[in-house]
């Protein structure tokens, strides 16, 4: 028996039956990632720990490396951050120790969260499991990679437009953006803070579901995190969805969507009429100014939030060896220059500029304007359907190095997911079916804030009808 | 339309030092995606309140108790520099 294939909930019934034990199921995993780890990349860290026996979920577990574990080292893949160790544990990371997690590994991610694609990691890029040459998403594409490549059961990754979601289309997983609010930022190294959210990457829809479980709830070291009860998500996985009202916005299937894509979206749908549920096509009249939206609010965001990484307290301090400025200023600059990459700077800068005096009217109060304009849209579709069914992203994932130097055609790999993270709305993708490149493709379902059970109900419905998730990548 | 100057003064308030030979790269990417978010002036959005957060939050407050906070010397730990148990920076005021 291949341990490392099964799902969580396939390992917690083999440990509560005692038909293995938690420690040759870890061990197993340690033998995959030895394995296929040198290819995939998948990994910022791999720790030694072990698992405690102490319950049925006792299995391992990867986190991206935005998410402060105490004492380990957690950077962001950023250079600036090298060598931090945070003095507590972020409330998820809490939450999974208390459930038996073993954190096995810190997954690879875009600096700062920064890319759809993993390689602007200040340890390189990951490779995706199912195409060496292929990206695996981003920016959780380390999260991704790994539960695709079995070196995990599952693992957590954040979302800001899309970096749940994109990966786990591209790597032919299961991730799911919870509603902004449901999940506790506590211990998350922010990037837009009104956009973030943490969530799970799974193998199938049952352990999102209970992987939501452990992680979800109020927390009053988030004063974002909102005291509504959390349900039992596992007892949405009902494989019935007669009644179920499903939207197809217009604006999704656009010019720019691959033939291949689209195709196993519309057989995706017909999968889910054909259970009973109703179809009707609708529109969000706003979508097309998402990204452009998004890519202003969430720079200021970002702009402000690194603010904080100046070389005075931990991680890297470099001064310049001849003086430009006054001591500190030129502290902070050098600094900055080299502990940032790339499209850090980037984001920082144009964040920046946007909130700077004699722009901030034109830029960062429109945006938030349009904003409203497309959470409106939302809210007024929601009261004819109970679930949007889009494309995750357009294509199917693309060439390593492809779109790195074109920052602009890399944001637009995130047309589909942004809009969900503008409006504060739970999104799931999960797999419908491989592209003519043989990579897989990502179906996302949308639905109204707090209503993750439904995204379940549709998800699982759809899952228990097909094999798409049953398929594994020859690594 | 941002120029090499524009970049100059926006690097300067971002606190990140851009060389001379770094400017026209910089330059060239950002005046590419802020033509792009221009595209926002087609819309009318003057009747319209702006959107700051997705929820109705307004005042979180927590009850005022003393709580422990994190130990001192778990803090500066990881500390670059330290001087009597306080983070030490480069001289500020010349």
């Amino acid at each position: 028996m291949n341990l490392h294939a099964l799902t969580a909930h396939e390992l917690s019934d083999l440990i509560r039956t005692k038909k293995a034990s938690a420690q040759d199921i870890c061990s197993a995993f340690r033998q995959q990632i030895e394995r296929v780890e040198g290819k995939v990349k998948a990994f910022a860290r791999v720790s030694e720990a072990q698992p405690d026996g102490s319950s049925p979920l006792s299995i391992p577990i990867a986190i991206k490396d935005n998410m402060c574990i105490k004492g380990m080292e957690t950077t962001c893949c950023s250079k600036i951050l090298k060598g931090f160790r945070p003095p507590y544990d972020a409330t998820v990371i809490e939450k999974v120790k208390m459930s038996g997690g073993v954190i096995i590994g810190q997954a690879n991610q875009d600096e700062f969260a920064f890319g759809s694609s993993c390689e602007s990691s200040c340890y390189g890029p990951t490779y995706n499991p199912w195409n060496l040459k292929c990206v695996p998403g981003g920016s959780s594409g380390g999260s991704a990679a790994s539960v695709a490549a079995d070196e995990v059961v599952w693992a957590l990754g954040s979302d800001t437009g899309g970096s749940i979601r994109q990966p786990a289309a591209f790597c032919g997983i299961v991730g799911l953006k919870p509603t902004y609010g449901r999940v506790s930022r506590y211990g998350l190294i922010a990037f837009a803070s009104s956009l973030d959210q943490i969530g799970p990457l799974t193998k199938d829809v049952h352990d999102c579901a209970l992987l939501m479980n452990i992680i979800s709830g109020y927390d009053e070291r988030d004063s974002t995190s909102v005291n509504v009860p959390v349900p039992d998500y596992t007892k949405s996985l009902v494989k019935d969805v007669k009644g179920l009202r499903i939207g197809i916005p217009k604006e999704y299937f656009i010019k720019g969507l691959d033939a291949d894509v689209e195709a196993a979206v519309r057989a995706a749908i017909d999968v889910l009429k054909k259970q009973g549920a109703t179809v009707v096509e609708i529109s969000l009249p706003h979508t097309k100014y998402a990204v452009a939206t998004y890519y202003i609010l969430a720079t200021a965001e970002a702009s402000s939030n690194l603010a904080r990484f100046d070389g005075v307290r931990h991680g890297l301090r470099v001064s310049p060896s001849t003086p430009r400025k006054a001591p500190i200023v030129d502290m902070f600059e050098e600094t900055r220059r080299q502990g940032f990459g790339a499209e850090a700077k980037r984001r920082i800068m144009l964040g920046t500029y946007s909130l700077s005096s004699g722009y901030y009217d034109a830029y960062y109060l429109k945006g938030q304007k349009v904003r409203t304009l497309i959470k409106n849209d939302f809210e007024k579709v929601f009261k004819d359907v109970d679930v949007l069914l889009t494309p995750t992203a357009p294509t199917t994932a693309f060439k390593v190095g492809e779109k790195v130097s074109d920052p602009l055609s890399m944001y637009l790999s995130d047309i589909y997911t942004i809009p969900a993270n503008l409006a504060g709305l739970p999104a799931m993708s999960i797999p419908c079916g491989f592209g003519k490149d043989g990579m897989p493709i990502g179906l996302q379902i949308m639905a109204q804030p707090f209503a993750e059970e439904t995204i379940f109900r549709a998800a699982y419905t759809y899952e228990q009808n097909t094999e798409w998730h049953k398929q594994k990548p020859k690594i | 339309m941002l120029n090499k100057e524009d970049v100059r003064y926006i690097a300067n308030l971002s606190r990140i030092y851009v060389a001379e030979d770094e400017l026209d790269g910089f330059t060239k990417n950002l005046e590419n995606i802020i033509s792009y978010v221009d595209q926002l002036g087609e819309l009318n959005v003057d009747n319209v309140e702006p959107t700051s957060h997705v929820l109705h939050l307004q005042n979180v407050y927590r009850n005022d108790v003393v709580k422990p906070s994190l130990p001192q010397a778990d803090v500066l730990k990881m500390a670059i520099e330290t001087h009597q148990g306080s983070f030490k920076v480069p001289r500020v005021i010349e």
